[in-house]
């Protein structure tokens, strides 16, 4: 099955959700409407052709830069049967990053959003147990934001003497 | 001092409320499943010898039975995918090391094929194939260690002790290649440093011969011993249908009797050439997991056979001069050589855009590589499908109903490497 019968399967059923797709290294990209997400995971997972039954991993992005969507949720998606993957992208505005959850879908999907709720801040409506994961409960921020640099590594103010060199 | 106490008390609070919590959980499965309604809660790690790394389970016990647990992640987070967005390409390898370090290989050749997947490089035949020999090698050794700990944990340390000759040959061979033995970064974007040199060959070579021997031996110790069997059998099982639905991949998965692995329905590196078999178990426990493992051990054995008997000839690198650093000889005497020098030391080198997803047959499962890169110097965004941090989720569903005894064993058998836990 190639990925242009995969879009056409998907966009026959849900074409109003569907903002944009393209490929990328043999895989499927495709945006989907972020209020529609259970509705098209729980279609994609019993649909008899896709059989999208497979959860492999979900990414949080931050684009800081693209006002009102600046964090993208990306799911990946993996079809056993047909050997093929998907990814389903859900652009959210950083003032309010609130999307379903999918937990009752995957159970998988459990530590998966919160370590995106960890990290990015999106918020999982319906998750069972939202909190943060690998950073500590006090943490005020989410730390994966590029509001949040690393060091810049050619900085000069440094005084080495506070770090053990001289 | 002061702050020490105070984070103390911190602890045994967090502590007392979980207790609270769990206890409301569990008041209505009380009269059920108690045998006198006294129920405990016992702190399972986070550095608990049992626990082989550092995770923390907080436990319910009724008696010896296992009512419900709750897990803390996270105890050696070391924000490796916040780090990997300030490096240079080949500087995120030995980030990749500290993963699952048990197999630290696996995990830098999949990064540094990610790489080459965005930039489409055509990676020479040799290089595949020493690639899929470290690579097995890799997986050898990993679940080596991890049924060797299922036997610890057993009570059986004899079938500790003795693969560990065996493992300390493997992590020769990685010496030769690399110089290091357990972080490896080995390996380069587009092939490795150097060729395998002479006492490689004499190594592989013996380790070829001797290790079949002292494999069946260590497996003899295991396989049909009444005890082990009466230990493992029905513990911590899962059914395949609860394991797809935690996304659990790798030997774990194919305990259960699914039969997916990356090498097989997306070959990567020539995997597509080798002659192997998955196995698969039945019902998804303790002791399944360990026969799939034993027997990943013979199949790897086969493939290392075939890619050392069939290694072609060529170079041990790509033509890639943008990530492989050129010979001293030439960074004196050319130019572009000594541009490219300064560029990959100064890690000026930079990637297409691009969005790529590779995934390699970890010693857990699939290990994935999510790269977005904006055309600069370090990725915009790299995330890892960590096996580990994904199946460890299904750890309290596995031993409920158990004992603690069969929790320590379901947790070694699971092989949770902490390092790619909390990543």
């Amino acid at each position: 099955m190639t990925n242009e019968d995969i879009y056409k399967r998907i966009s026959d059923h849900f074409s109003s959700y569907i903002i944009a797709s393209d490929e990328t290294f043999g895989i499927l990209n495709i945006e989907i409407n972020p209020n529609k997400n259970t509705e098209i995971l729980q279609w994609l997972k019993e649909d008899s052709i896709l059989q999208f039954s497979f959860l492999t991993n979900i990414a949080g992005i931050h684009y800081p830069d693209s006002t009102e969507r600046e964090i993208a949720v990306v799911y990946q998606l993996h079809s056993w049967r047909n050997n093929s993957r998907l990814r389903l992208k859900a652009y959210l505005s950083i003032d309010n990053p609130t999307i379903d959850s999918i937990v009752h879908l995957y159970n998988g999907a459990n530590w998966m959003e919160r370590e995106t709720f960890d990290f990015f801040g999106v918020n999982f409506k319906n998750h069972p147990d939202l909190r943060r994961i690998l950073n500590e409960d006090s943490m005020d921020y989410f730390p994966m934001r590029k509001e949040h640099p690393l060091e810049d590594a050619t900085r000069e103010d440094k005084d080495d003497r506070f770090f053990g060199r001289f | 001092m002061l702050q020490e106490k105070i984070k103390m008390i911190d602890f045994l609070e967090d502590f007392n409320n979980m207790q609270e919590k769990l206890k409301y959980k569990n008041q209505e499965n009380l009269s059920k499943e108690t045998i006198d309604g006294e129920i405990a809660t016992i702190n399972f790690g986070p550095t608990h010898p049992a626990t082989h790394g550092i995770f923390q389970n907080i436990l319910q016990i009724d008696g010896e039975k296992i009512i419900s647990s709750e897990q803390t992640v996270g105890y050696i987070h070391r924000a490796f995918e916040k780090l990997a967005e300030r490096r240079p390409y080949n500087q995120i390898t030995p980030i990749t090391d500290r993963l699952n370090y048990c197999s630290s290989p696996i995990n830098n050749i999949g990064w540094e094929m990610t790489v080459e997947k965005l930039i489409g490089a055509e990676i020479p035949k040799r290089v595949q194939y020493m690639r899929v020999i470290i690579m097995e090698l890799a997986r050898i050794a990993d679940h080596l260690i991890c049924n060797s700990v299922v036997g610890v944990d057993a009570g059986a340390l004899t079938s500790f002790f003795y693969p560990f000759s065996e493992r300390e040959k493997i992590y020769e061979l990685y010496e030769e290649v690399c110089g290091a033995r357990l972080t490896t970064n080995i390996g380069r974007i587009g092939g490795f440093e150097r060729d395998f040199n002479e006492t490689f060959h004499t190594k592989l070579k013996s380790f070829l011969k001797t290790f079949p021997k002292a494999f069946e031996e260590f497996n003899s110790m295991l396989e049909r011993n009444r005890i082990f069997m009466d230990r493992t059998k029905g513990a911590g099982p899962i059914s395949a249908e609860r394991a797809l639905n935690y996304s659990i991949t790798g030997p774990n998965l194919r305990a259960t009797g699914v039969d997916y692995d990356v090498r097989v329905s997306e070959p990567y590196s020539s995997y597509e050439d080798f002659d192997f078999i998955i196995p698969v178990g039945v019902n998804g426990d303790t002791y399944d997991r360990f026969m799939v493992r034993q027997e990943e051990i013979r199949q790897s054995l086969r493939i290392i056979n075939q890619a050392y008997n069939n290694l072609p000839e060529g170079s041990y690198k790509a033509d890639l001069p943008e990530f492989l650093l050129p010979p001293k000889e030439e960074v004196y005497n050319q130019m572009e050589a000594l541009i490219y020098h300064f560029k990959i030391v100064m890690g000026e080198t930079e990637l297409p855009v691009g969005e790529v997803y590779h995934a390699v047959e970890g010693g857990n499962g699939e290990l994935g590589y999510y790269l977005i890169s904006d055309g600069g110097r370090s990725p915009y965004r790299l995330q890892f499908r960590r096996p580990c941090f994904i199946y460890y989720q299904a750890y309290p569903e596995m031993i409920k109903g158990m004992t603690i005894s069969d929790a320590v064993l379901t947790l070694s058998s699971l092989n949770v490497i902490a390092g790619e836990l909390d990543a």
